[in-house]
């Protein structure tokens, strides 16, 4: 039972730096466990390791196009940064990342005192991490026996045909499909799992509507992985068998389709775009009510509306294929399917903007990334409306105008979203509370940056320029704007640096953070910080969806109301 | 707090810990079904469109012996389940036993298939779409049953050993949701390949 004794008195963990053992003796722990806030660590660092090495390929790029002419890379190398930089931000950052918050949460989160099999989370992380490996390993054992190609240049999405033996020579493409496939086990693993923890690991009194936005938006998104994954896993097996056995699924000239790959690999595709996103929300469904001092406006709706979302985005997937010429059929469908996905999304706006609205708002460094969320992702909504009308879509696809769309979602909502739950947990996971100024500094550079490089992203694209182009002419208008997008660059830089130096100095020197500095509600701040490996010395027993409220307000407990 | 914790209703238990395999497995018959309806829709959208023989209608019979011994393992596996649960261990394992050369005859049965289409008609992954679709996705489903029975030796090595009881009746069960997802794909297959398709 979760009591007010248990709160005050924290249970009793022996001071982690007390024994010193020997270096080799704590790696050797780090690789052979299976608890699931180590994984959900590892994940993180694996998450955030990747997030710089794409990062950097990003501004190799940007350094390139800066200006006109340019030569500081090469066209080959050009296609192998743009193919790596969206296959490692996809596949080695956001899944890598979110699965880690979950990890590390959901068991918290619901009560537990681990994930549902945890050696199974353990096989899953150390896959992703292979899938990882191999997909970099190209970079200096992609030439292999035919001496051609180093590191995947087909694109994140590898259309057919240029993924065929033919066009696509060396062994490049194949790390990109072993690495994805390899990776997409470990995902399909710790989808599973996160499932299990939710439905069946729960705490005492916590029924699915008593359960923390986390815990359900993370079973939404992992009930997706399990479906969405499954395509590109299977149409990677097509693509290997044409490459090495000679079939003929992706191959023209034996009546083989082109388009089908298309087809299967965005119906994996657009359904990931909301698996990156749902967490971003669950982060942003969690820290707005604490920083708002209100419970979440409208949680049956909330959930609601992410199922909505997850159901919708099941039937969108063509709409990144308008310029591929479906019948008028197909584009109608997929254009009302895609803006219908904007209804349950704008519930969700409301709903958090209801949350804030007469709140007494606390303006700390994670509620300010999520306030940015909240209108950048707006933003990044309202050019996905654009770009789900057909027609506008026939002028734009591949374009800088959908480069700028994605990025407004992906950077705007979910890296915002990310870097508010490294701030908001932060505490609960070093013990340690970070630097409150260095945050902001993080949190204004970021958002100057993201929105020099982003918003002026937008009107090259307009002007006609196309995506994946490896340098353009003088003289069309773009220069301008290209030279603003690399300058965002270097604040976004000065960003990432501000939070790199805050994390390191604050794990060690930073002042002691309690049990609940937030002064939250959900049952990861009723335990110590950090968390003992067992979590809970006794397993709690909730009866509302802020148990922690409950318990610091007897006289008035939500479970009255509910 | 005594007084108050006698006026509350006792707090509702979400499902229990027991069911966690048996969930797990759900989700991965989950993830698996998505992997062969991929190659299901592959199969049906190039059906009739190979541009040269040989068509499934010249060289595919429908395997009515292998089918029915892969349904009928369905059934065995599901009386060594009850033995289990009656705790007769000889009996758990001749029904596990029956189930495993169940398996093995529609293997083999597969494979002779292949052999006489890749020997005597000539047809190859990489002759034409039907090829092509017809080893992948029958391929795709032989190699779970492959799979099914590694896990079903494995444990008959076990309980020949006599390492399965009544305890394990839970775990038993939630490897024969997977053999029966076998199966079930095969209803699937089946019906696409050898009579939806020709």
């Amino acid at each position: 039972m979760l009591d007010a004794d248990s709160l005050s008195k924290p249970i009793f963990v022996p001071e982690a730096g007390a024994v010193t053992r020997p270096f080799l003796d704590r790696v050797h722990d780090w690789i052979i466990t299976v608890d699931h806030k180590k994984l959900g660590l590892m994940y993180i660092a694996y998450g955030i390791l990747f997030l710089v090495i794409g990062g950097l390929e990003a501004t190799v790029m940007r350094i390139q196009l800066a200006v006109p002419h340019n030569h500081f890379v090469s066209p080959q190398l050009f296609n192998q940064l743009f193919t790596m930089h969206g296959t490692t931000m996809v596949f080695l950052v956001g899944m890598p990342l979110l699965f880690g918050f979950a990890n590390y949460l959901v068991p918290l989160m619901v009560g537990a005192r681990d994930m549902a099999f945890p050696r199974l989370n353990a096989f899953s992380f150390w896959m992703s991490a292979l899938g990882g490996i191999i997909l970099y390993f190209s970079f200096i054992g992609g030439n292999g026996l035919y001496g051609a190609g180093a590191a995947p240049d087909v694109g994140w999405f590898a259309y057919a045909p240029l993924t065929a033996q033919a066009f696509s020579p060396g062994h490049s493409t194949d790390y990109w499909i072993i690495g994805l496939l390899v990776s997409g086990i470990g995902s399909i693993g710790t989808a599973l799992n996160i499932v299990t923890t939710v439905l069946c690991m729960r705490c005492p009194g916590m029924t699915l509507g008593k359960m923390p936005m986390l815990a359900w938006l993370n079973l939404v998104t992992s009930g997706m992985v399990l479906i969405v994954i499954s395509p590109l896993t299977a149409a990677q097996i097509m693509l290997l068998l044409d490459r090495y056995l000679g079939a003929h699924f992706f191959d023209t000239q034996a009546g083989g389709s082109a388009v089908i790959w298309m087809h299967f690999f965005w119906i994996f595709g657009h359904p990931e775009v909301y698996v990156l996103i749902i967490p971003g929300f669950a982060f942003a469904s969690e820290i707005i009510p604490v920083f708002s001092r209100k419970p979440i406006f409208g949680y049956a709706i909330m959930v609601a509306a992410t199922l909505g979302i997850g159901f919708l985005s099941l039937g969108v997937w063509a709409h990144h294929m308008f310029t591929i010429g479906m019948t008028s059929y197909s584009n109608a469908f997929f254009t009302a399917s895609t803006m219908a996905v904007g209804v349950p999304t704008g519930i969700k706006i409301f709903n958090w903007l209801g949350t804030m609205w007469g709140g007494k708002i606390r303006f700390s460094v994670p509620m300010m990334f999520c306030i940015g969320f909240i209108f950048q992702f707006l933003i990044a909504g309202l050019t996905g409306i654009m770009l789900a009308a057909s027609p506008f879509d026939w002028q734009l696809s591949n374009s800088y105008f959908v480069v700028a769309h994605f990025h407004y979602v992906l950077i705007g909502g979910l890296v915002f979203t990310i870097f508010a739950a490294l701030y908001y947990w932060f505490p609960k996971v070093s013990g340690r509370m970070f630097n409150e100024t260095l945050g902001r500094w993080h949190f204004w550079l970021f958002l100057i940056g993201f929105h020099l490089t982003f918003d002026f992203m937008h009107i090259p694209g307009i002007l006609g320029m196309p995506r994946r182009i490896y340098t353009y002419e003088p003289g069309r208008g773009w220069e301008v704007w290209n030279l603003i997008i690399s300058l965002g660059v270097i604040f976004q830089l000065a960003a990432v640096l501000c939070w790199v130096v805050n994390f390191l100095w604050s794990w060690i020197k930073g002042p002691k953070a309690g049990n609940d500095p937030w002064d939250a509600w959900t049952l990861e701040w009723a335990t110590s910080s950090p968390p003992p490996d067992y979590n809970f010395a006794v397993i709690p027993t909730v009866r509302s969806r802020r148990p922690l409220w409950d318990l610091k307000h007897p006289e008035d407990p939500d479970w009255k109301y509910e | 707090m005594a007084a108050s914790s006698i006026a509350l209703k006792p707090p509702e238990m979400p499902l229990a810990h027991e069911l966690r395999g048996r969930v797990g497995m759900w989700c991965l018959i989950a993830a698996e079904s998505a992997i062969f309806s991929i190659f299901v829709v592959a199969y049906l959208y190039y059906a009739g469109k190979s541009l040269t023989g040989p068509y499934p209608n010249e060289v595919l019979h429908v395997p009515v012996f292998n089918s029915i011994c892969l349904f009928a393992s369905s059934f065995t596996i599901v009386m060594a389940e009850r033995a289990l649960k009656r705790n007769e261990v000889k009996l758990f394992g001749t029904w596990w036993l029956f189930t495993i050369v169940l398996g093995l005859i529609f293997i083999l049965g597969t494979a002779r298939e292949w052999y006489h289409l890749i020997y005597r008609e000539g047809l190859t992954i990489s002759t034409n779409l039907f090829g092509t679709t017809f080893y992948s996705l029958v391929g795709l489903h032989a190699f779970h049953v492959i799979v099914g029975l590694t896990g079903l030796t494995i444990i008959m090595i076990f309980a020949a050993l006599g390492a399965v009881t009544q305890e394990h009746e839970n775990r038993i069960g939630v490897f024969a949701m997977y053999w029966h997802f076998v199966d079930a794909v095969w209803v699937v297959v089946l019906s696409v390949v050898y009579f939806i398709a020709r």
